[in-house]
């Protein structure tokens, strides 16, 4: 495999910066702090020292028992993202990004989230590391997601919704951009996923490579070799890239995306991207998008606010153009049993998202040999979902 | 498709009496297709040098409140690129003032650039600026541009280091737009002070003509620009004028009224003809 992106950002045709000139240096300088912090030892020992004591790292690798028993197939872990603190993957993005905007001397730090948890993790860091912070979030899910905006504020940030075009993710990271062109000279711009204008995809792929760099140590002590098949949820898709990435080169293990097929990926409802969608521009990158015979991007819908976007970062397009990853889809019922198994019988409630991995690895687990070893990223726990699910199974709360 | 170089003469055609060029933005299809197509030919007729046809995309990213309605209204009106080339294709029988796309990427790119430059040569679009195309990534579209004679307008923002204007400039052509403002397009009550200090670094770089757009919004402002610049663009306050004026059905006589009145001011400005009303006594 070539090492991607190049010193462009590109991956194969993918990637790329395509932003208004304003931003253009901000990405130069952004890029070049990055290079010097990842070669700077101290940069790397607080990385690691802040990720151990304050998220919680190494998250265990856990081996379901009860559900491979009842699978009949291969064996399936779970690499347990949700016990980080802050309760998903995202964490370890914003913790790297922050630590980059205290090193480029940033008072501000800005973000753009769906579901909540990103910009969740955003304001945890900028209190951590007393920066003023303002996260841009769809007014759809600003109502959707109120326990995720209370938790901001709670944190200090100030939560502003976002009334344009369809109200959700896409529409948060393009207020978050016009925001960004106006406070550039003073504003860190901490995007969330592997998505956005190089050098984002590849510094959020870099800090989300922990996952996997831990999966693989840990699998290594557990069965004395390397894993099978390795399945992840994808939207913007930096817990996927996360595990993925440190398993490139490996090219016998099979690395599968599960993107949110919502009501169906024959009807226009859903947000399965690479799956259906079509090469375009957006947001910075070149990558497969959801948009119409002219190039308007179109809504999507998942029950998963996280999955809720779009794109996909240029990374995925690239893997599944070369034909390293494999991408797939699970429907909105379909994550839901999941959620519902998982939690019967291992006693783990997954959030929404990663229930889309979980669905698909119940789906394949039972055609696989038993001998076979696949990981499982539980990104996220299902705390924050409770009133979307209970509404879906017609509880009242 | 030969070059018909309606820029480069236009310009050329400006400096020589003196004047500076009014670039009214309009959206296209905002409110709908026809008032665009009288729109511009009632903006030459007030005064208008070139016009910024807006391409409307879903997500502009790079335009403030009034933009963004503007873009949506042209999406609703089904202003495709399609379109636009048709309707530019029928004003060509009656107006030969440069026309220049102005817009975001993806639409672009869906077209095909390869399509799209020989589609909008023939229609008589005369050049293309797409926002979030910076010279970086801008290959794929400039080849094609250039052999349909089209011309690539590159931004330059008060953030773009001299060297790199210096970069930008040598691969642009028509003219450079510098950006006045750290942020997106919206009218702004007072114009950046240092607008004046970067034309200078700018003019040292380039020969290129140069604009100003993004936050011009009052005759006196674009007076004031018209002093330092080649060219002053105008464009979310003439989105909001449009939609001030749906209802009332007299889009193309406000928007008009603003233009004539911005053009008026400039030529005062560079001392050049006398605005009327401001008198040709003195000296």
């Amino acid at each position: 495999m070539q090492n991607v992106p190049n010193s462009r950002g590109h991956f194969g045709q993918f990637g790329g910066k395509y932003v208004a000139e304003t931003l253009m240096p901000a990405l130069f300088e952004l890029e070049s702090a990055y290079k010097q912090a990842r070669r700077d030892p101290k940069f790397r020992d607080e990385l690691e020292r802040r990720s151990r004591e304050f998220v919680g790292r190494p998250t265990p690798l856990y081996l379901c028992e009860n559900l491979t028993a009842r699978l009949g197939g291969a064996k399936i872990y779970l690499k347990r993202e949700d016990l980080c603190h802050t309760g998903a993957h995202k964490v370890n993005n914003t913790l790297g990004q922050a630590l980059l905007a205290v090193r480029m001397n940033k008072s501000r730090i800005t973000a753009e989230t769906g579901a909540g948890q990103h910009g969740v993790a955003t304001a945890t860091m900028a209190a951590l590391f007393r920066r003023e912070c303002e996260v841009f979030m769809g007014s759809i899910d600003v109502e959707r997601q109120s326990l995720n905006v209370f938790r901001m504020k709670l944190l200090g940030a100030k939560v502003t919704p976002v009334e344009g075009g369809s109200k959700s993710l896409k529409d948060a990271m393009n207020e978050a951009l016009r925001d960004w062109i106006a406070t550039v000279r003073n504003t860190y711009y901490l995007i969330g996923t592997t998505a956005g204008p190089h050098p984002y995809p590849m510094i959020v792929r870099d800090f989300q490579s922990v996952i996997g760099r831990e999966a693989r140590r840990q699998i290594l002590k557990h069965e004395g070799r390397i894993p099978d098949v390795l399945v992840a949820c994808v939207n913007g898709g930096s817990n996927a890239i996360g595990l993925f990435y440190p398993f490139i080169k490996d090219t016998g293990v099979r690395m599968i995306g599960v993107e949110a097929a919502g009501l169906g990926i024959s009807g226009p409802h859903h947000a399965a991207t690479i799956t259906t969608g079509s090469v375009g521009v957006l947001h910075g990158n070149k990558t497969y998008l959801l948009q119409d015979e002219l190039g308007q991007i179109r809504e999507t819908h998942s029950i998963a606010a996280g999955l809720d976007y779009p794109g996909v970062g240029p990374e995925h397009s690239w893997l599944k153009d070369v034909g390293r990853a494999e991408y797939t889809s699970v429907t909105d019922a379909e994550a839901l049993d999941a959620l519902k198994t998982l939690s019967e019988t291992e006693g783990i409630i997954p959030a929404l998202e990663s229930a889309h991995a979980v669905a698909h690895a119940i789906k394949l687990a039972p055609q696989l040999p038993k001998e076979q070893i696949m990981i499982v990223n539980l990104s996220g726990r299902g705390d924050k979902d409770m009133q979307t699910v209970a509404k879906a199974f017609g509880v009242t709360v | 498709m030969a070059a018909t170089g309606r820029i480069k003469r236009k310009f050329s055609e400006l400096r020589a009496r003196g004047e500076a060029a009014l670039i009214p933005f309009i959206v296209a299809g905002d409110p709908d297709m026809d008032t665009t197509r009288r729109l511009v030919l009632e903006l030459e007729a007030r005064g208008a040098d070139l016009i910024e046809l807006g391409v409307p995309f879903s997500d502009p990213m790079a335009d403030g409140p009034a933009n963004q309605r503007a873009l949506a209204r042209g999406l609703g009106a089904g202003a495709s690129l399609a379109a636009i080339l048709s309707m530019v294709s029928e004003l060509r029988a009656q107006t030969q003032i440069p026309i220049i796309l102005f817009g975001y990427f993806n639409p672009i790119f869906h077209y095909g650039c390869e399509r799209l430059c020989a589609d909008a040569a023939r229609a008589g679009i005369d050049g293309i600026l797409t926002v979030d195309l910076p010279p970086e990534e801008a290959g794929e579209l400039k080849r094609p541009a250039r052999a349909n004679g089209l011309d690539i307008i590159y931004l330059l923002a008060p953030t773009t280091p001299l060297d790199r204007s210096r970069a930008i400039a040598r691969s642009a052509s028509g003219f450079l737009y510098y950006v006045s403002v750290t942020g997106v397009t919206g009218a702004r009550a007072h114009l950046d002070a240092g607008i004046a200090e970067h034309m200078r670094e700018l003019r040292s770089v380039t020969d290129l003509p140069i604009g100003v757009g993004f936050g011009i919004s009052t005759p006196a402002q674009a007076a004031e620009v018209a002093t330092m610049a080649d060219a002053v663009v105008v464009g979310s306050a003439i989105s909001l004028l449009i939609e001030a004026h749906i209802k009332s059905g007299d889009v193309p006589e406000a928007v008009g009224g603003l233009v004539g009145a911005m053009k008026d001011a400039m030529k005062a400005a560079r001392g050049g003809e006398r605005a009327p009303g401001l008198g040709d006594s003195d000296g």
